[in-house]
């Protein structure tokens, strides 16, 4: 039969590829995996994290606390199933000991109990925020951000400082984006402001036209909630359709990111927008993040890079800790879970449940030597993943969600 | 043509990221339109001549190959221009929003519009009045008795898939400042081609025309009424054309 | 024989490639469900990854919301993803060819916008998790011998439909549709049918797939995942048994394993069409076939 020498032919041909890709095991090295996106949408993050993480290995002489790295790249192209595949592979074929990653919320949901079961120290990226709230991953800690953890200072920001009291929220209409809104909601009603107006455009929507058609122009502001190149194309938009000037827009931590910013005009000064990390820190290790990755790439750092550079540093501090013994996992988790690092973002420490402690700062578009920067202008320092709610108070709650918190004030 | 061809959307994407490179060179953006959708359209005749003539009415193998291809050249454009998404300015004189009848509109979509409606009618002409447009419609309809009659079929095909693609790269630039050129464009635009070519009708240009009105309108409007329901919006109006209609609504073939 | 190979194949490798032959597996399942339409029926669908969604979908929310077992949820999420199959059927099936094709996009797209948007039901962009995998297996070879039982069973209830008379009139109807007609046969009817079958056996591969993954997100019912499908089996050799299978296992490896080597791996999987069309039109395994004919002939 054809069909058992096809498959023959084939058996045998994977055997030997087996046998020619055999798994390099050094003994003394120590083996971490970058989980991150190379194709598709969100690839460019995806390579910044990328690079960005070469960039700090190579600044060490490829060693962290006197042992030498390997480090393995997997690339999930956003897709969540493919994700935690290509977490399996690290894992299973290259025996990585910890994993830096994933990009995007979805990939870590997926990937959640496969690190459960295989017991994987994870650095994340990601902003899901119930992996550190209500179903807490114990071998999880994230240096970056909830998603809703930069959104909440700006929204006492918008309501404290900048005055405004009528508000529209728009985000993509993913989980993330959810998240965002529901926490600057909060936050913002709660310090006497009102959201009038939520809109959630699917994400992959080319144009924003219907949106800003229905768009009310008797607020104060607009809270743009949208990842990637989203925010900059919706901003576009508005320009062209006459609302800039009309209602201000304010921005999440990743609307107008260093990458987004680098491709935009003079539509995007003095926009204000909050994150835990700007390429215009002044701590000495930004500085020297930053002209280092300048240098190299022409551009500057933006969210992703000093995600996984900020991650390098954590680890990094860590396993300085444990003396290097990173067979030795639940000392790790529990070493990471109290270490106070100095990392580009300013000083970073971690909650009991694994989410970073750490500044956030407010910043506005500025232009400095030709190019547009992200100056900071305010920091809050110390903010958590509950912001000045209790935790306990804040996890009795369902989590954050398109409808949870309700959204009171909405007019038609 | 009947040709199953998968390609397009990689083709306006490929237009979109040339227009950003050629922009750096001339920085009129209708020209850059011209000399971009020139590029892409003589890649789609090399295209045509060398690969899908071969596959005749392979149906398959035309799917296969223009996704291949169309796979080819999303990866060469993140080679090429990287991850990040590119914009594309929108011409001066063109930014400001104009003011009609007491609405706000972006001078530059209206622009947009009416260039539309020109390509429109001027390859409706081509393809009516003209004996070239005569020819490929013979060529079509009956491609033996026209090459019987001394049409020379293939070299019109080849002309026909050209201009395909020149439209479809000159259209990724004209829709730059709208869209922007990013991974992803491919995917983004294909589907919508498709939908408005089957429920207008395969092998009708008016059919197309009607297509694109009726698709944008429903699903705009759709889309803002029923935010829940944007996806099957945008599929129903095909649907239901095609459920009832398999010719879709001025179709000379049955798809 | 081959399923003995099959079989060895845990024995001599890691737990790796153990689990990435069970994704081959779980594919080929699908890519032959496909195949069941576009290689026998003569109709193209690109929207077939609808039908290993909704079942995966269904398995994932009867045990999520109803907490029940997994043969009761395999039975509902089957008997579900047949419905839809009949009804998706009766649309898509009154037009063939180019109408054919965009109509089962759409009714996959409207599936799949459904996924992201019903957030209350699917939890959206988010996916579902938490599963687990029938009879505990959680282990890697002895679900990988539970995945091949499963395919090497769908395979040959395949092989007996298309032997049968049901599936002779089938090839009769994509050859020759007119002449079936007037020969007696209710050619609506045997496409309804197998369109129908063609559906439960994607949503076998959508079980098989929720098991493996414990997770289920909308993006596996995107086009994209249709038309990997649908590749795999134009590549492989549409109209033959083995070509499904041989399609999947180059999509996957190309997709899973060589991604780890070569960066541009999206690239090489167009250039491997572009060969495939090029060198052997009618697919692999077809074109090997006439490969080897004319290289024996020869010697």
């Amino acid at each position: 039969m054809t069909f058992d020498r096809r498959r023959f032919v084939q058996a045998t041909g994977v055997l030997g590829l087996a046998s020619a890709f055999p798994i390099r095991a050094q003994a003394g090295s120590m083996r971490l995996g970058l989980m991150t996106v190379k194709t598709g949408p969100l690839a460019s993050g995806g390579i910044d994290m990328e690079r960005a993480l070469v960039q700090y290995l190579k600044e060490h002489n490829n060693t962290l606390a006197g042992r030498k790295v390997e480090l393995f790249v997997g690339d999930s192209g956003g897709v969540p199933a493919q994700s935690r595949t290509k977490t399996q592979e690290l894992v299973e074929r290259d025996k990585i000991q910890a994993m830096i990653g994933p990009l995007d919320t979805a990939s870590a949901l997926a990937t959640d109990d496969y690190i459960r079961s295989a017991q994987l120290l994870t650095l994340s990226v990601a902003a899901a925020e119930d992996m550190t709230q209500r179903k807490p991953n114990p071998w999880f800690t994230r240096g970056t951000s909830t998603s809703s953890q930069c959104s909440m200072p700006l929204a006492d920001y918008c309501a404290k400082t900048l005055k405004m009291k009528r508000m529209v929220v728009i985000a993509d209409d993913i989980a993330y984006g959810h998240e965002m809104c529901a926490g600057f909601m909060r936050v913002f009603e709660d310090a006497g402001g009102k959201v009038v107006q939520r809109m959630f455009p699917p994400l992959t929507v080319p144009d924003y036209g219907t949106y800003l058609a229905q768009l009310k122009t008797n607020v104060d502001g607009i809270f743009l909630g949208f990842a990637g190149s989203n925010g900059f194309r919706f901003l576009r938009q508005m320009n062209e359709y006459g609302l800039i000037k009309k209602v201000t827009p304010v921005g999440g931590m990743t609307a107008l990111d260093e990458a987004v910013l680098r491709n935009m005009g003079d539509e995007a000064l003095g926009i204000v927008t909050s994150c835990w990390y700007s390429a215009e820190i002044e701590n000495p290790i930004n500085q020297k993040f930053v002209s280092a990755f300048r240098n190299e790439w022409k551009y500057d750092p933006g969210f992703y890079a000093a995600a996984t550079y900020t991650e390098a540093a954590v680890l990094d501090a860590t396993l300085q800790a444990i003396k290097g013994n990173i067979e030795d996992k639940a000392a790790f988790m529990k070493t990471v879970r109290s270490i106070k690092v100095d990392t580009c973002r300013g000083p970073v420490q971690f909650d009991q449940y694994g989410n970073v402690v750490g500044n956030i700062y407010i910043r506005k578009v500025e232009r400095k030597d030709g190019r547009l920067v992200n100056r900071v202008i305010h920091t809050y320092p110390n903010v958590s993943q509950f912001w000045t709610y209790k935790p306990e108070e804040f996890l009795k709650n369902p989590v954050y969600s398109r409808d949870s918190p309700p959204y009171k004030n909405l007019e038609s | 043509m009947r040709i199953a061809n998968l390609t397009h959307g990689a083709l306006y994407m490929l237009g979109a990221y040339f227009g950003v490179s050629i922009l750096k060179v001339v920085p009129n953006l209708w020209l850059a339109a011209l000399l971009g959708g020139l590029a892409i359209g003589v890649l789609g005749a090399l295209f045509e001549k060398l690969v899908l003539r071969k596959l005749g009415g392979n149906v398959l193998g035309q799917v296969l190959v223009t996704l291949g291809v169309a796979f080819i050249i999303a990866d060469l454009c993140l080679m090429v221009w990287g991850g990040d998404p590119i914009p594309i300015q929108t011409p001066e004189f063109l930014q400001q929003p104009v003011r009609l009848w007491g609405l706000v509109f972006p001078a530059y979509r209206l622009a947009v519009v009416v260039l539309a409606v020109l390509v429109g009618v001027l390859l409706y002409l081509l393809m009516e009045r003209t004996r070239l447009g005569a020819m490929i419609r013979a060529g079509v309809d009956d491609m033996e008795m026209a090459r019987a009659v001394g049409i020379p079929v293939s070299r019109l095909f080849t002309i026909v898939f050209c201009l395909g693609a020149a439209l479809a790269g000159a259209g990724g630039i004209i829709g730059g400042p709208i869209m922007s050129a990013y991974p992803g464009l491919d995917s983004d635009m294909l589907p919508l081609a498709l939908i408005v070519v089957i429920l207008g009708g395969v092998g009708s240009l008016f059919g197309a025309f009607v297509g694109s009105f009726i698709v944008g309108f429903v699903y705009t409007f759709g889309v803002a009424l029923l935010p829940d329901l944007a996806y099957v919006i945008l599929f129903l109006p095909m649907i239901l054309v095609i459920a009832f209609r398999p010719k879709g609504l001025f179709g000379k073939f049955a798809a | 024989m081959l399923l003995l190979l099959l079989a060895l194949l845990p024995v001599a490798m890691g737990e790796y490639y153990v689990n990435l032959g069970s994704q081959i597996l779980i594919f080929a399942v699908f890519a032959a469900s496909i195949n069941l339409l576009l290689g026998y029926g003569g109709l193209p669908t690109l929207g077939h990854a609808a039908y290993l969604g909704v079942s995966a979908y269904l398995s994932a929310l009867v045990a999520l919301k109803l907490g029940l077992g997994h043969a009761l949820g395999a039975l509902l999420a089957l008997a579900g993803t047949v419905a839809m199959a009949a009804l998706f059927g009766l649309i898509a099936l009154r037009a063939t060819g180019l109408g054919f094709l965009m109509l089962t996009l759409a009714l996959s797209q409207v599936l799949w916008g459904t996924a992201y948007r019903w957030v209350s039901l699917t939890d959206g962009d988010n996916g579902l998790r938490g599963l687990t995998r029938p009879f505990g297996l959680d282990g890697a070879m002895p679900f990988y011998y539970f995945v091949l039982a499963v395919t090497a069973g769908s395979i040959w209830f395949m092989a007996r439909y298309v032997a049968s008379p049901l599936g002779a009139a089938l090839k009769g109807t994509r050859d020759q549709p007119r002449r079936m007609a007037a020969l007696g046969h209710h050619v609506w009817m045997v496409r309804w049918i197998t369109f129908i079958y063609a559906g439960f056996w994607g949503g076998v591969s959508g079980l098989l797939f929720v098991y493996y993954h414990k997770y289920i997100h909308p993006v596996s019912l995107s086009l994209a995942n249709s038309a990997e499908g649908l590749l795999a089996v134009i590549a492989g050799g549409s109209g033959t048994l083995a070509g499904p299978l041989v399609g999947a296992a180059i999509v996957m490896l190309l997709k899973n394993y060589v991604s780890a080597y070569i960066e541009r791996w999206n690239m090489l999987l167009g250039f491997v069409f572009v060969f495939i069309v090029i060198f052997m039109p009618e697919g692999v395994v077809p074109g090997v076939k006439r490969l080897w004919r004319r290289f024996t002939s020869k010697g």
